[in-house]
């Protein structure tokens, strides 16, 4: 869509939408440098939050369960989103396959507390112990969900016919996959696998449920935390999260970008040649 | 294309085993009685007798968990109260994203990309840190009414923060990128020469987005509209931190039968109709992401 240019009123509604979007997040972060203890009230520029923040065991303990959690739930969770992905773009009739796209997009839109409730069930029911396990368990559950929606929109996206060609030249299925249609949606996989990781650090609902002692996850750390008050050490370490993820976001779509951009360049020299 | 059989029934064992078993427990547990013990309920249908064990068990199956729930009036006032939070926040953030979707589809080619990535930041970051940005904002002495005595528009601290005007604000604010981003996707595509089709045969502009724009853009605005009403109706974090005592949700309402009542089996039935409320929806929804990912 391009006709008749970008109104005042267009522009208005992008900056304000954007003001919206990021003055909370950029307030909590201007006072996470607050020197008073108190969040609203200006006193000076002081970095002493976050050295009590780093200095405080029980977050780090969070901290680095969290960081565990997330990392092998995400590539467990890609490893299994991916296959899901496969089987829905690729395989248009199996047995159940209206059971099995239901349950991909189901947990994308269920309320937390049910996925978390129904799980510990599960968890209880089979006698396994709560803790990082049954945290990580849940957390590729519904993060693989996710994965399989990222690399199902790029695998609806690509030719089909350079899997078939790979094939009639006798690969096998995992041959083809793993020299052809994984190098093209090798992008949408890095994007599901950071997205995976992110959902992981994030949840609180479904952990709170399925941990157990010794397990205590940063959100659950953070929420025990603000229940009793806004603190500026809180402050700081949400800073310091948003400032990882930021960061981690910008510079893996710059790189991608820039992947895109040198195949698009080797596409054409090979059309030239 | 052939791709091996394993491709399909590794995760399609894993979500049986892991999504869709769950809830025959949570069915399960809604028909069991509660009990003073670890986990807290009396079992229902157990494997160890058999097919007639099965038989005996069935006969005990109870529905007093949810003849307790429609006589208590906590309950169904929270399932009200949710549905109608999230239907108030659904249309509120419907109004601030299309907006916005619509000025991000008119930018400039070149800063699409940018301004889409920008939607998109906030949807990584955490969810948690978000509401919370939003107590130091709203509470008493907080920067919103700080700012607002300031500019002389008040003359006493609004009450924001702990009541039902704070949860509309965190729903809008924590939803808002799932809204604009099926709208965008839409609108983006629409052809704009229909537009200018529609001008040159004498429409207003506000004429031509009524009968142009906005019925090409109803998929979107329908897709964007259940991505948020349906995880909203069972929000649990912003009523707990930015919701009043008198605030009832019944993500909260399940939340504190369960940690803090520690009745499962009354959850479980608060969990079986909160999604016999929400099936509706999500079969929709469902139908909507498949046709597109068809398309």
């Amino acid at each position: 869509m391009n006709a008749r240019g970008w109104s005042k009123f267009n522009i208005a509604s992008v900056v304000l939408g954007f003001a919206f979007l990021y003055l909370p997040i950029v307030l909590l972060i201007i006072f996470s440098f607050n020197e008073s203890k108190l969040v609203t009230v200006w006193a000076g520029f002081s970095t002493k939050w976050y050295a009590q923040a780093f200095a405080n065991q029980g977050l780090m303990d969070a901290a680095w369960v969290t960081i565990r959690v997330a990392f092998v739930s995400a590539s467990i969770a890609t490893v299994l989103g991916t296959l899901a992905a496969m089987a829905l773009a690729r395989r248009t009739a199996f047995p159940g396959r209206l059971l099995f796209s239901g349950m991909i997009y189901a947990p994308l839109v269920m309320p937390e507390v049910i996925t978390g409730l129904s799980l510990l069930l599960l968890f209880v029911a089979v006698d396994l112990d709560r803790g990082m396990t049954t945290v990580t368990l849940a957390h590729i559950t519904f993060s693989m969900c996710f994965v399989a929606v990222v690399v199902q929109a790029r695998l609806a996206g690509f030719d089909r016919s350079l899997e078939e060609a790979a094939l009639d030249l006798g690969a096998t299925p995992a041959r083809a996959f793993f020299s052809v249609t994984l190098p093209l949606i090798a992008p949408a996989v890095a994007a599901g696998w950071m997205l995976a990781f992110t959902l992981s650090l994030d949840d609180l609902v479904i952990a709170q449920f399925n941990s157990g002692p010794g397990a205590t996850t940063l959100p659950m750390k953070i929420f025990s935390q603000v229940r009793l008050g806004v603190t500026p050490e809180i402050n700081a370490i949400c800073t310091i999260l948003v400032a990882i993820v930021s960061v981690g976001v910008i510079v893996s779509s710059i790189a991608l970008k820039r992947q895109e951009v040198q195949r698009q360049r080797a596409q054409r020299l090979a059309a030239q040649a | 294309m052939k791709t091996s059989r394993f491709t399909v029934w590794l995760p399609y064992l894993w979500l049986l085993i892991f999504f869709l078993a769950p809830f025959a427990l949570v069915l399960k547990l809604s028909l069991s009685e509660p009990a003073i013990a670890i986990p807290p309920y009396n079992p229902v249908l157990t494997w160890e007798e058999g097919i007639a064990g099965w038989w005996v068990d069935l006969k005990r199956l109870s529905f007093e968990n949810y003849r307790f729930i429609t006589e208590d009036s906590l309950y169904w006032k929270s399932y009200l109260s949710s549905v109608w939070i999230a239907t108030v926040s659904t249309l509120l953030t419907l109004a601030i994203g299309f907006p916005l979707a619509y000025g991000m589809a008119r930018a400039p080619r070149a800063m699409r990309p940018v301004l889409l990535m920008l939607v998109i930041l906030p949807f990584w970051t955490s969810f948690l840190i978000r509401v919370y940005a939003w107590i130091g904002i709203l509470k008493k002495e907080g920067l919103l009414n700080q700012f607002l005595l300031w500019a002389g528009l008040i003359d006493q601290p609004l009450t924001i923060l702990n009541t039902d005007v704070a949860v509309y604000i965190g729903i809008v604010y924590s939803y808002l990128p799932f809204m604009v981003l099926p709208l965008y996707a839409n609108l983006e595509k629409q052809d704009a020469t229909l537009l200018e089709a529609a001008a040159d045969l004498g429409c207003t502009p506000f004429r031509a987005f009524w009968t142009v724009t906005w019925p090409l853009a109803l998929p979107g605005v329908l897709a964007g509209c259940f991505l948020v009403f349906i995880p909203a109706v069972g929000e649990f974090v912003i009523p707990a931190l930015l919701g009043g005592s008198d605030t009832l949700m019944i993500g909260q309402t399940l939340y504190d039968e369960f940690f803090k009542n520690r009745d499962w089996p009354v959850s479980s039935t608060v969990a079986v109709i909160l999604l016999a409320i929400l099936i509706i929806p999500i079969v929709i929804f469902q139908r909507l992401q498949q046709r597109e990912a068809g398309a």
